[in-house]
């Protein structure tokens, strides 16, 4: 462990990186955020999930700047009395965690079919032609789909409680392709190496090859698109959610807490949107900004300078 | 014989998806294959402890027989035999014993070793594979020696092979070659990408290994000095189809395929003035095969039997076999 920070102290990446300010700021505002979202239960004032500690007729607080404000709720409160901040921060690790979950089945998909497909012919078409298909529906109608579909026969009383597996098994399964196709590109230019050919001559199988010698080496290109489809997969989530389709309004993810206050934007509540909104935003980028960072690092024809 | 090679064919199907095999012409959808012709029915003998070479220029299909005697291609025709045992239409598991018996090198040290591997993760994985119950200590010994060997120092076993040049990744690439204690190797090009010096030293860690281990050869190269230093036998080739086949005295000193005599004249020599014999014309097609013998469109001899009937290789006087009719006819 101390072996390998002291090699990446010393590295290239670390080098650039920290000439990089936009890098930097990028990684510190997103580790400040997802610190913040798991360590909700700790640092949040108040418990949102907790019926109890909910009082009704703090509903509709603004900020605790503004005049009426009150200084229990540091960014307002929404329609049902819940604090922002705390509200906020728990809806934040539900969207990282979908998010994360969702890229992670995504992966696991895409790169053992992107294997399959580039290194054994017979596959090619067929797995090809099935990541067609997948793509050529939208995202949001599938989601929208299996979303009624569930909660039509669980009722939505029980939909609340599988939501966040079904959500990450929905976007998991709806942007599989994007693995698959980049996984298979850099197999097939992996696989016309001689090392390859040593491999087979020596006589390992299939799996082992595809495994332990083709895989290591297509994963810089996998670990760029992590980045761009966990935001992906954050907006995705929002936009279930905001469709109503998504998190359920007593376990709110960023995107419903969008929709809950998007009903009170015109009777004046406008905290109850927004501060989600910015979040959001905030997050999506900072994580998108890293990825540009990433891919310019590991692309060193793209190198400014 | 170690290994015999027998009338082996070799060809690839470039048409593309399956969908790209249909035409549509005069009225009717036909189905049509574009065939690329690598190997056609080359036999070569490999007599033990000994080296073979095989000559030709770029795209006369010398990689492509060594690929297809290792099996990293299936051949379409032909047999191969490893000590009498036909060993081409085994399957990859009744292949297994025979991995380690042979070995292959190949050209480019800069492709030929995986660069997420450490050295010594490149040499051992052939020792578990094909000795799982091996200890470990006897592993890292094996490969120590090795390393010994081939002049790399066994303590560079955590490095990677992009802190290695080009010349110490070959030395590597001979390594995992040597790691399994084969009899046979089978060096594709093995010092095409390396500098001249460095080519020298590579030819020369080579010979001494043969001598060290009685191993024998088969020495695909395009250069024709390297060739006449390392090699017993030499089949010269020409599209795909084997043009001669001699010791390599015999073939140095008096070549008698018209296109092993133009190959020759291209050496160049110190003190002579250009003897150049020039070939007009461009190596044909591999796609559509001329008929007969496949050099006549580019031989001065050629005769209305070179265009109709293919030569095949027969022995004439000095040891050496040749496919040629003029040479058969005595006219060359």
């Amino acid at each position: 462990m101390i072996n390998f920070l002291r090699r990446l102290r010393s590295s290239d990446f670390s080098y650039y990186f920290f000439r990089d300010p936009i890098a930097l700021v990028s990684f510190a505002v997103l580790l400040v955020l997802v610190v913040a979202a798991f360590s909700a239960p700790l640092i949040a004032p108040h418990n949102p999930y907790d019926p109890t500690t909910i009082d009704i007729m703090d509903s509709e607080l603004p900020p605790a700047w503004a005049a009426e404000g009150s200084r229990n709720f540091l960014l307002g409160t929404d329609d049902m009395g819940r604090g922002m901040f705390s509200t906020m921060l728990y809806g934040m690790r539900i969207s990282i965690i979908i998010g994360l979950g969702a890229v992670l089945l995504q992966a696991m998909i895409g790169i053992v079919v992107g294997l399959l497909s580039g290194y054994i012919k017979r596959l090619d078409s067929i797995l090809m032609r099935i990541a067609d298909v997948q793509l050529s529906f939208s995202t949001y109608m599938i989601a929208i789909f299996i979303g009624a579909t569930f909660q039509m026969v669980f009722g939505v009383a029980n939909y609340e409680k599988i939501a966040a597996p079904l959500l990450i098994l929905i976007i998991g399964l709806a942007e599989w392709p994007q693995y698959a196709r980049t996984v298979r590109a850099s197999v097939l230019a992996e696989r016309q190496k001689e090392y390859i050919e040593a491999a087979r001559v020596i006589g390992l199988s299939k799996v082992r090859i595809m495994w332990r010698h083709i895989l290591p080496n297509t994963l810089s290109p996998v670990l760029v698109i992590s980045t761009v489809q966990v935001a992906n997969a954050i907006m995705s989530e929002a936009a279930l959610s905001f469709l109503g389709l998504g998190m359920p309004q007593n376990k709110p993810s960023l995107g419903s807490l969008i929709t809950s206050g998007f009903e009170y934007i015109f009777s004046g509540s406008w905290w109850i949107t927004i501060f989600p909104g910015i979040l959001l935003v905030t997050l999506i980028l900072v994580i998108n900004l890293l990825g540009d960072w990433v891919r310019d690092y590991l692309n060193p024809k793209l190198y400014k300078g | 014989m170690l290994v015999r090679i027998r009338n082996l064919v070799k060809e690839f199907d470039i048409t593309g998806g399956w969908l790209d095999q249909f035409r549509f012409s005069g009225g009717r959808i036909e189905r049509e294959k574009t065939i690329v012709r690598a190997v056609n029915g080359v036999s070569i003998d490999i007599p033990e402890g000994r080296t073979v070479s095989v000559v030709g220029e770029s795209g006369c299909g010398k990689s492509t027989l060594a690929r297809t005697v290792m099996r990293l291609y299936p051949p379409e025709a032909g047999e191969v035999y490893y000590r009498e045992q036909r060993i081409d239409n085994l399957s990859s598991k009744e292949l297994k014993p025979f991995r380690t018996r042979m070995q292959m090198v190949f050209q480019d040290p800069y492709a030929s070793l995986n660069p997420r591997m450490t050295l010594g993760k490149i040499l051992r994985e052939p020792v578990h594979f094909h000795q799982p119950k091996l200890a470990k200590g006897e592993v890292r010994d094996r490969v120590a020696a090795v390393m010994e060997q081939v002049g790399i120092d066994p303590d560079w076993q955590s490095r990677y092979p992009h802190e290695l040049s080009g010349g110490q990744r070959q030395r590597i690439s001979i390594a995992r070659a040597l790691t399994v204690e084969p009899e046979f190797i089978v060096a594709d090009e093995p010092i095409a990408a390396l500098d001249v010096s460095i080519q020298a030293q590579i030819l020369n860690l080579m010979m001494d290994l043969q001598e060290e281990h009685k191993l024998t050869y088969l020495f695909i190269s395009h250069d024709l000095s390297v060739v006449e230093h390392i090699s017993n036998q030499v089949a010269v080739m020409y599209l795909g189809c084997l043009c001669e086949l001699a010791t390599a005295e015999e073939l140095f000193s008096g070549p008698r395929h018209p296109y092993t005599q133009a190959l020759l004249s291209a050496i160049p020599r110190l003190g002579k003035r250009a003897g150049h014999e020039r070939l007009s014309g461009d190596v044909p097609s591999p796609i559509s095969l001329p008929p007969g013998c496949v050099f006549h469109t580019r031989c001065r001899h050629a005769r209305e039997r070179c265009r109709r009937e293919i030569p095949v290789l027969s022995e004439v006087e000095g040891g050496s076999r040749v496919a040629c009719h003029g040479v058969e006819e005595g006219r060359i």
